[in-house]
């Protein structure tokens, strides 16, 4: 009898304590166990690595490797990588390391802010045709149609000199031409996150959750916004990661094509355009900020995929 | 029997519609765009800066005269009327007397007349014929390189997930679809012009469609396709071959083809016949969204190979604000785009019949 109830009571002392270790533990999350398969993403963690690299060397670089950017040496033109220029100079004895760092900053922000205003425009009209439906949807996937049926290069060269001289004249030539990139490499983008949101909208709103707080009487746009489109987000953060690589490119490009920043703002595609008269003579000139636009792009790419792995609630229990 | 062509009438029917309503809808998205296209053009630049040439800028009486003959002084929905169905069927006051006594002399895009270009002074239409032939020869190459190549290489790595040929196969989809076609070109010409060049091997030309002192040969061209062709085609191959590969997994994961292989059918047949059908099937909208995109050929690989085609002829005029030109290229690409997406969809619902009984 007593041995039996001292046998209870050590039970109920066992169950109490692993509950007090469970509430003492920290809840796992979505994030948290997102988090956790995104860590045995080699690949991803890798890219991580090298994004965080390249980010903490444009910022703090400048600061660290104080050889100016502009200053022209016409003793040192196109040179090779050496320990005073390590990665050489261009045809006017301009520093390429400095260059770069300072380039750089330019085209990571370029593409982070295009990213930004994609998304932004890509949620908005996703959700709006996804959760009014009818002629709203039919419109908006219509217009959607259009950008996409659009050839993106030549009407963004076409909308580039169409607002280039007043944007300039407006913010300057540095900051003019920094929000006509930024603006338009979005408005080219935002398609896709578009299709993804509607899609994903249309299933939901059909859901009990949503007709619940239609019954409380949230406001149509708390239910779009607090109570949809968080469930919307895993897609949508794997592609804006993929959109900031995207509109890098796209950023490279147009500068490739003389198009995009001013000389004195040596974006990386603005110094592959710069190297492409000097291909035989100094190819280092076209490697280096052609590897770094490339190195970033990869990078960005390589997580996004494990993002897309991570996020994924139906490979949970095998990441 | 009856009960067959009954349903293959029905079926014919229903696609009869649907093709009809595609085209309906068409016409006002092409309308739309041509509004869009023309207005921001017309918003572009001075075409009179390009007009003068050599001569300097055009001032005064001269300027007056020129933008009264070329019809800029009209409200722009004058102009875009004009561009649509021309002026030759109403009087236009020329000499600026305020008397419209002449009638125009444009025909409009409708009846095919894509007015004339400020720079070269030809008519815009024969300049896009001229280009026409050369982008086509690039694209209609590269199409087929990646087409071949993306489902080779999708297939295979599919049907051997997660063994070293699929892993490297993925790695290298990964760089390929992460470089910017810059970087890839300047490469290219870097490893197989300027490089085997200077070790003294054969390599290949750089520049141009053929060798001037040789003449335009078909040799000379194929010999001068392979550098762009590259360059167009590898980005293109990675990002399409991973599309194909993970349509393939998903399809070889299916019930039908485990029956398939339940009874006893070869894993040949299984994949070339029963898999691949199925898998494929996405790729029609993939290539028939890049077949509407040919015509406007590839801006940056042209520029770099200076390969005489649309992409450039488009790039060299929007440098000298040359409008008609632009305006003619980019609603002819339009055009192609829109035809090529209503024929995808029709080719779709012929292949898929999930989608025609919808």
């Amino acid at each position: 009898m007593a041995e039996s109830s001292i046998t209870l009571t050590s039970k109920t002392a066992q169950v109490l304590a692993r509950e007090q270790e469970f509430a003492r533990r920290k809840p796992r999350t979505l994030w948290s166990d997102a988090w956790n398969k995104f860590r045995r993403h080699r690949t991803a963690m890798l890219g991580v690595t090298i994004l965080l690299l390249i980010i903490v060397a444009v910022l703090f670089g400048p600061f660290v490797y104080t050889r100016s950017a502009q200053k022209l040496d016409f003793a040192s033109t196109s040179q090779a990588p050496s320990l005073e220029h390590p990665f050489g100079t261009n045809q006017l004895g301009q520093d390429q390391l400095a260059r770069a760092l300072n380039g750089g900053r330019i085209s990571l922000a370029v593409g982070l802010m295009a990213m930004f205003v994609a998304i932004v425009l890509g949620i908005l009209i996703g959700a709006l045709a996804g959760f009014f439906g009818g002629r709203i949807d039919a419109w908006l996937m219509r217009l959607t149609e259009l950008f996409l049926s659009l050839p993106v290069l030549p009407v963004l060269i076409m909308t580039i000199y169409l607002f280039r001289d007043p944007l300039r004249a407006a913010f300057g030539l540095q900051l003019g031409v920094f929000f006509l990139m930024v603006l338009l490499i979005g408005l080219f983008g935002w398609m896709t996150v578009a299709r993804v949101v509607r899609a994903s909208f249309l299933s939901l709103k059909e859901k009990e959750f949503v007709e619940a707080a239609y019954c409380l009487g949230v406001p149509t746009v708390s239910i779009i916004f607090r109570h949809i489109l968080p469930n919307v987000l895993s897609p949508v953060i794997v592609s804006a990661t993929l959109a900031v690589g995207a509109a890098i490119i796209t950023e490279s490009t147009l500068s490739f094509l003389g198009l995009g920043f001013p000389p004195d703002f040596p974006t990386w595609g603005r110094m592959l355009f710069d190297a492409q008269d000097y291909l035989s003579l100094s190819p280092y000139m076209a490697i280096i900020p052609g590897m770094l636009i490339f190195l970033t792009v990869l990078s960005i790419n390589y997580v996004g995929d494990g993002l897309r792995d991570a996020l994924d609630p139906r490979s949970l229990n095998h990441p | 029997m009856t009960c067959l062509t009954q349903r293959q009438a029905i079926g014919a029917q229903v696609m009869g519609r649907f093709i009809i309503r595609r085209v309906l809808q068409a016409i006002p998205l092409l309308f739309v765009i041509s509004v869009i296209v023309f207005v921001l053009i017309m918003n572009m630049g001075d075409p009179l800066t390009s007009f003068a040439g050599r001569n300097g800028l055009v001032k005064g009486k001269d300027r007056e005269r020129l933008i009264r003959q070329l019809g800029l002084d009209q409200p722009i929905y004058v102009q875009y009327l004009v561009w649509l169905v021309g002026n030759d069927w109403m009087k236009i006051d020329s000499d600026g007397d305020g008397v419209a006594e002449s009638n125009g002399t444009r025909l409009g895009v409708l009846r095919g007349d894509l007015g004339t270009s400020v720079v070269t002074r030809q008519p815009v239409l024969q300049m896009i014929w001229e280009r026409l032939p050369n982008t086509l020869i690039l694209m209609l190459t590269s199409e087929a390189v990646i087409v071949v190549f993306a489902l080779g290489l999708g297939i295979t790595s599919a049907l051997k997930q997660y063994s070293l040929y699929d892993n490297v196969f993925t790695g290298l989809s990964f760089v390929g679809y992460s470089m910017p076609v810059p970087l890839l070109a300047l490469g290219l010409i870097y490893i197989f012009g300027v490089y085997l060049k200077r070790a003294g091997l054969p390599y290949f030309p750089t520049v141009g469609m053929f060798e001037p002192s040789v003449g335009k040969t078909w040799e000379q061209v194929v010999w001068h396709l392979v550098l762009p062709v590259a360059t167009l085609s590898i980005i293109s191959i990675a990002a399409y071959s991973r599309f194909i590969r993970s349509n393939m997994l998903e399809v070889i994961g299916q019930d039908y083809i485990r029956t398939a292989r339940a009874k006893g059918l070869a894993n040949r047949t299984i994949t070339l016949k029963h898999a691949l059908k199925n898998a494929a099937l996405p790729i029609v909208t993939l290539v028939g969204l890049d077949l509407g995109f040919l015509l406007a050929g590839a801006l940056v690989t042209e520029t770099i190979f200076s390969w005489p085609g649309m992409g450039r002829l488009f790039y060299d005029h929007a440098l000298k604000s040359d409008l008609p030109v632009l305006m003619g290229v980019l609603m002819l690409i339009s055009i192609s785009v829109v035809f090529f997406q209503l024929l995808t969809d029709i080719t779709y619902t012929f292949l898929d019949p999930r989608i025609r009984y919808q």
